[in-house]
């Protein structure tokens, strides 16, 4: 990595940001907050692989972390939703 | 020579360790964050049009400025470690890690600002007003303000890990061979953004 690389995600983050202020500002309606999420999520990638530099991580323990947390909230948030929704 | 390469590999194993350890401990903020935003999806799932109607009441100016704040706060520290581990220049380290500390106090200041309009028009846990309105509008502000509360805890507690990472590179302590404690120090301070990341579409971007 080199500084240009650094400012060139950090410009990108800033796009996704305006990207993001934008669509709430359209009104998607229901589908909205699954854009605004799928935009989070990519803006969290570009902070852990660029700037937390998972991507030139070599040891598979490090890049193996995130994938079990985020697994792990994906089924407490996914059994919760079973249990709101059919209760 | 034989016995100061293996020094050096005891430290290179050090450091593994310890970012190991403070990835473990990032796992574990995470999941605590991960609790609340479970309990904020299944009550903005339950109370839709309140959680509208309260997201209406946030600056979305002040949101999106904070937003900016905190990324370019995340580019300045990235900088600060690159400056030192890479080209080994201990002046712009210093330099950057102080932006990064004035960016969190920027945080701050625009965040004290919000919550002091909050409270001037009544929109507090507990606040008579607040009270007498809607079930899910006192839900709204008062996950609002426990999750952007214990976010902002975690930026005060992110300077002052880098302000002290700051004096150490200064009195010469952490050397481009030794950057382990800034490397922690910033890997914490990026997961403090990423929390941001989403807390603000959540709270201010309700459509």
């Amino acid at each position: 990595m080199t500084y240009p690389r650094y400012v060139f995600v950090w410009v990108a983050l800033v796009v996704l940001t305006a990207i993001t202020v934008t669509t709430a500002s359209l009104n998607f309606g229901r589908v909205g907050i699954l854009i605004v999420l799928a935009i989070a999520a990519v803006k969290s990638t570009l902070v852990l692989l660029y700037f937390m530099n998972l991507l030139f991580e070599k040891r598979l323990m490090f890049k193996i972390l995130v994938p079990i947390a985020i697994g792990v909230l994906t089924i407490f948030i996914a059994l919760t939703y079973t249990d709101v929704l059919y209760r | 020579m034989s016995s100061s390469h293996s020094t050096s590999a005891d430290i290179q194993g050090e450091g593994v360790r310890a970012r190991l350890g403070l990835w473990l401990f990032l796992l574990s903020e995470i999941l605590l964050f991960g609790g609340m935003f479970l309990l904020y999806a299944m009550y903005r799932y339950k109370y839709a049009p309140d959680f509208h109607a309260g997201s209406q009441e946030l600056s979305r100016f002040d949101g999106t400025l904070n937003t900016i704040v905190l990324l370019t706060s995340s580019l300045t520290v990235v900088v600060a470690l690159h400056s030192l581990h890479v080209k080994h220049n201990v002046r712009r380290t210093a330099i950057f890690l102080a932006a990064t500390i004035a960016l969190g106090l920027t945080f701050l200041v625009v965040k004290s600002f919000e919550w002091t309009a909050k409270f001037e028009h009544g929109l507090y846990p507990g606040a008579k007003f607040l009270l007498s309105q809607s079930h899910g509008l006192i839900l709204f502000f008062g996950l609002y303000f426990t999750m952007t509360g214990l976010h902002a805890l975690h930026v005060m507690v992110g300077m002052g890990v880098l302000s002290g990472v700051l004096n150490f590179v200064l009195r010469g302590k952490i050397t481009p061979d030794h950057v382990t404690i800034m490397e922690n120090g910033a890997l914490y301070w990026h997961l403090v953004d990423i929390i941001w990341i989403f807390l603000f579409p959540l709270f201010y971007l309700i459509t």
